[in-house]
C-alpha cells in the first residue's frame, strides 16, 4: 500500500472505499447470481458441490455486507457508546468484556448442534433445490435477524432471558405461557435427539461400542481434572481424543468378535431404556464426573468435524446426485409425509431459523460483549455458519446416490426389511441399485445393514465418509470415517440430553416451586431426583413410542420438533416486533414482523395439518380414527400385535394430537399479546421500552467509576 | 467488516519482521486457547486476577482451581447451559 494513502483527503478515501466496496460486491453479486442460476437451472448432468458453496458464499456475504448493516444501523440503532452489560457490571466472573472473535467462536460453539445436521438430510428427499433455497432465504431474512434482534434486546436489558424480555414487555402471562412453551420444546428436543441416536445405533455393535466407550473415558477424564491436574482441559481433551479414536479403531475389532460383536448389538427398544437410564444419572451425579468432560470432548470434535467437512468438500468437490426437485414435493415422500409447503419449512429448523437461538443468544452471549457494534459480527455472523454447517450438511446427504439415500431413510414398512425388497422399491421411485450394491455399501462402512436407518446421522455419516475418504484413507477409512461420523454426532446430542435434563429439571423445579415452594431447593436431592425423574419420563416416553413405531418416529417426531422450533422463533421475532413499536422504530418493524407472519403461517398451517389433516400419515387424529375403527371391526393393523398394543397406538396418537394443540395454543396467544402490545405502543407518542439507560442517563457516581476506570 | 487500521511503521529489517510475525502468532495462539475454553464455559483466568487486582485489591482472588470449578459448576447449573439441538 503507497505510504502517501494515509495522508491523502479523507473526502477522497471515502470515495475510494465507496467505488472499491462497489466493485468488490458487485463482482461477488455477479458470481453468486451465476452460482445460483447454476444450481437452478441446470438439468440432466450433475452438477458441482462446489456451484453452491460458492451460492451460499455469496449470499452470505452480501446479506452480511448490506442486510446486516441496515439492521445495526436503521432498525436497531446500535450505538457503540452505550455500554454493554459485560462493561456495566465488569466482574471478571459472569460480565467480562471479551474480544469479539473470541466471543464469537464461543457464540457459534452453542448455537451449532444436532439439529443443522439432521434437518437438511432429510429434506433432500424433495431434491436439493428446495432445501438450498430455504437454508440461504431463511438464514438471511429469518434465523439470523432472530438471532441478532435477541442479542441486541438482551444486551440492552443486562443480558436478560427471553423467557423474562416477554414477561418485561409483554406482560406476565405470555411470559408464563413462553416458559411453558419454552419447557415443551425442550422435552420434544431432547426425545427427538434421542431417538436419533437411538436409530444410529441400533443393530450396531461397532457404533454401540465406541459411543458406550466414551463413558469411561469421559469418567477418567473427569477424574483427571478434579485429582490429578485440576483445570488442565487443554491436556485432557488430546488425551480423550485419542483414546476416542482408539475407541473406534477397537470398534471394529468389538463388532468383529464373536462373543462382544452380538453382546453390543443392542435393539431399539433396549437402547431407548439404556439412554432413559443413562440420562437419569449422568445429570443427577456430579457435573464434574461426567457431563463436563464430555462436554469438552463433544465441542472441540464438533468444531474440528465441521471444520474437516468444510475442507473435505473443497478438496474433493464431490457431484450432486439427487435431483434438484423430487417428485415427493406433493407430500408422498418415504422420509417425512406432508406437500413442501409447510412441512419443508419446518423439517429445515435450525440453518434457517432456530427459536432455540433466541435463548442462547439471551444467555451468556451478552454478558461477555464488549461492545454494541459487534451485535451484527456475533447474532448475525454466527448465524450465517450455522446455515452454511447446514447446507454442507445437504450436501454430504445429496452426494450419495438417491438409491442409497432412499433405501437408508425410508420406514421397513414401505422398502420391506432386506437388500432385495429395497432395491425393487426404489427402482419404483425411478432410482436404480442392486441388492449387491446396497450390500457392499454397508460391508464398506462395517455395518450390517444400512436399511431403514432414518434420523438423519447414519445417512450424514455415510456422506460424510464419502467424502472424508476421497481425502485421508479411500475405499480402506471408510468404515472408519463412518464410524468418526457416527460418534462426533452421538457424542453432542447425548451432551445435548444430559445438559438438557438438567435444564428442564431446574425449569421443572421452578415450575413447581409456585406450588410446592420446597421443590425450588436445588440442593434437596429429593426434588433433584423428582424433577430429574418427572423430565427423563416425559422425553423418554416420546423417544420410546418413537422407537417402536412401524413408520420410524422421526416421521411423527420430527415434524413436532420443528414446528416446536419454528414456534419459538415466531415468538422470539413478535418480541422483536413489540420492542421494535415501543422503540418508536415501528417504520422498520417489518425486518421482524415479515419473517414472523411467515412462520406463522408455516407453524400454523403445519400444526392444524398434523391435527387435522385427513390422510393418515399426516394427521394424527385421522390415524387414531383409523386405528379406532379397526380396533371396534376386531382388525388389527400392523405393527400392532395386540389389541393392547392398538390402544397404546391410539393414545400415543391422542398424545401427540395434544402436544400441538399445545403448540398452536401458545403461539396463536403469543400472536395475540404482541398484536395488542403493538397496538397500544403505537397510540403512545414516546418510547415505552424497558432498557437500562444509555450511558448518557448515567448518574454523577457511574460516571466518576468510569472515569476511574479508564 | 471492521476498515483496517492505519498502517503502523513498516518494520526496518529483517529480525523486526520476525518479531512482528512471532507476536502475531503467539496472540493467535492466545485468542485462539481463550475462544477454545470459552466454548467450554472457561473464561480467561488471567483477566479475572488482573480485573480483581484492580477493584478489590484488598481481597486474594480465586485461585485458578477454585476458578475453574466454580464456572465447570455455573455451566450446568440453575439457568446455565443452554445447549442447541
Amino acid at each position: 500500500m503507497p505510504k502517501g494513502r494515509t495522508q491523502a483527503d479523507p473526502e477522497d478515501r471515502f470515495a475510494m472505499g465507496k467505488l472499491r466496496t462497489a466493485l468488490i460486491f458487485g463482482a461477488i453479486a455477479i458470481l453468486g447470481a451465476i452460482a445460483l442460476a447454476v444450481i437452478a437451472l441446470h438439468q440432466g448432468e450433475s452438477i458441482s458441490a462446489v456451484w453452491i458453496v460458492v451460492a451460499a458464499l455469496c449470499v452470505y456475504a452480501i446479506a452480511y455486507r448490506f442486510y446486516a448493516r441496515y439492521l445495526a444501523g436503521k432498525v436497531m440503532g446500535l450505538n457503540a457508546k452505550r455500554p454493554t452489560p459485560a462493561v456495566r457490571h465488569n466482574d471478571g466472573l459472569d460480565y467480562v468484556p471479551t474480544p469479539r472473535n473470541v466471543l464469537f467462536g464461543h457464540h457459534f460453539a452453542a448455537i451449532a448442534g444436532a439439529g443443522p445436521l439432521v434437518g437438511p438430510v432429510l429434506a433432500a428427499q424433495m431434491g436439493y433445490l428446495p432445501g438450498v433455497m430455504w437454508i440461504l432465504v431463511g438464514a438471511v431474512l429469518a434465523g439470523a435477524v432472530q438471532d441478532m434482534m435477541v442479542l441486541f434486546m438482551s444486551t440492552r436489558r443486562d443480558g436478560r432471558s427471553l423467557g423474562d424480555m416477554v414477561r418485561t414487555e409483554m406482560g406476565p402471562i405470555p411470559g408464563i405461557i413462553a416458559q411453558v412453551g419454552v419447557l415443551m420444546i425442550m422435552v420434544i428436543i431432547l426425545a427427538v435427539l434421542a431417538l436419533v441416536v437411538v436409530k444410529a445405533l441400533a443393530e450396531s455393535p461397532w457404533g454401540t461400542f465406541t459411543v458406550a466407550a466414551t463413558i469411561p473415558i469421559a469418567i477418567f477424564m473427569g477424574l483427571y481434572t478434579r485429582y490429578l491436574r485440576p483445570g488442565r482441559v487443554g491436556e485432557v481433551s488430546v488425551i480423550g481424543v485419542v483414546l476416542l479414536i482408539l475407541a473406534i479403531i477397537g470398534g471394529g475389532h468389538i463388532a468383529a468378535d464373536p462373543f462382544w460383536g452380538p453382546a453390543f448389538t443392542l435393539s431399539g427398544t433396549t437402547l431407548a431404556i439404556a439412554m432413559m437410564a443413562y440420562g437419569f444419572v449422568a445429570s443427577v451425579i456430579p457435573v464434574w464426573l461426567l457431563l463436563a468432560p464430555r462436554d469438552y470432548l463433544s465441542t472441540f470434535l464438533k468444531i474440528g468435524a465441521i471444520l474437516g467437512l468444510a475442507v473435505g468438500i473443497l478438496i474433493v468437490r464431490p457431484h450432486i446426485q439427487m435431483p434438484a426437485v423430487t417428485p415427493f414435493i406433493d407430500g408422498s415422500g418415504p422420509v417425512f409425509s406432508g406437500a413442501l409447503f409447510p412441512f419443508l419449512f419446518i423439517t429445515i429448523a435450525c440453518g434457517a431459523v432456530s427459536g432455540f437461538h433466541a435463548l442462547i443468544s439471551s444467555g451468556t452471549t451478552p454478558k461477555l460483549l464488549e461492545n454494541e457494534n459487534q451485535i451484527p459480527l456475533i447474532g448475525y455472523g454466527a448465524m450465517l455458519c450455522e446455515s452454511f454447517v447446514a447446507i454442507m450438511a445437504l450436501i454430504a446427504a445429496t452426494v450419495l446416490d438417491p438409491a442409497v439415500y432412499f433405501a437408508m431413510n425410508s420406514p421397513v414398512a414401505v422398502i420391506g426389511d432386506n437388500a432385495v425388497s429395497a432395491a425393487a422399491a426404489v427402482a419404483q421411485w425411478g432410482f436404480h441399485i442392486t441388492p449387491a450394491e446396497l450390500e457392499q455399501l454397508a460391508r464398506d462402512v462395517g455395518e450390517h445393514s444400512i436399511l431403514s436407518r432414518a434420523g438423519g446421522a447414519p445417512t450424514l455419516a455415510v456422506g460424510m465418509a464419502h467424502i472424508l475418504s476421497g481425502v485421508i484413507g479411500g475405499k480402506a477409512m471408510m468404515a472408519f470415517w463412518y464410524h468418526f461420523a457416527i460418534l462426533f454426532e452421538a457424542l453432542f446430542i447425548l451432551t445435548t440430553v444430559d445438559a438438557g435434563t438438567r435444564v428442564c429439571r431446574f425449569m421443572i423445579q421452578d415450575l413447581m416451586g409456585v406450588a410446592v415452594p420446597k421443590m425450588r431447593e436445588t440442593k434437596s436431592w429429593t426434588a433433584n431426583v423428582l424433577a430429574t425423574a418427572l423430565t427423563v419420563g416425559l422425553w423418554g416416553y416420546f423417544l420410546y413410542t418413537g422407537v417402536v413405531d412401524p413408520l420410524g418416529g422421526i416421521n411423527s417426531l420430527w415434524p413436532l420438533f420443528g414446528i416446536a422450533n419454528q414456534m419459538l422463533a415466531a415468538v422470539a421475532l413478535i418480541l422483536g416486533t413489540v420492542v421494535l413499536f415501543k422503540m418508536k422504530r415501528e417504520r422498520f418493524a417489518w425486518a421482524t414482523a415479515v419473517p414472523a407472519v411467515w412462520l406463522l403461517i408455516c407453524t400454523l398451517t403445519a400444526g392444524f395439518q398434523k391435527l387435522l389433516h385427513p390422510d393418515v400419515k399426516i394427521g394424527f387424529l385421522a390415524h387414531a380414527r383409523k386405528y379406532q375403527e379397526a380396533l371396534a371391526a376386531g382388525d388389527l393393523l400392523a405393527p400392532a400385535k395386540t389389541a393392547g398394543d392398538m390402544h397404546r397406538i391410539i393414545i400415543n396418537d391422542y398424545v401427540n394430537s395434544a402436544l400441538t394443540a399445545g403448540f398452536l395454543f401458545v403461539v396463536l396467544t403469543m400472536v395475540v399479546y404482541g398484536v395488542r402490545a403493538c397496538l397500544k405502543a403505537r397510540r403512545i407518542n414516546h418510547p415505552t421500552v424497558v432498557e437500562q439507560p444509555a450511558a448518557h442517563e448515567l448518574t454523577l457516581e457511574d460516571e466518576a467509576m468510569d472515569i476511574a476506570r479508564a | 467488516m471492521p476498515r483496517p487500521s492505519p498502517q503502523v511503521e513498516e518494520p526496518a529489517g529483517g529480525a523486526d519482521l520476525l518479531c512482528v510475525c512471532r507476536d502475531a502468532l503467539v496472540r493467535w495462539g492466545k485468542d485462539a486457547r481463550r475462544t477454545a475454553s470459552l466454548m467450554v464455559g472457561q473464561p480467561d483466568y488471567e483477566i479475572y486476577v488482573a480485573h480483581a487486582e484492580a477493584t478489590h485489591p484488598d481481597q486474594p482472588p480465586l485461585d485458578r482451581t477454585a476458578f475453574f470449578r466454580l464456572h465447570e459448576a455455573r455451566r450446568f447449573g440453575a439457568g446455565g447451559a443452554f445447549r442447541c439441538c
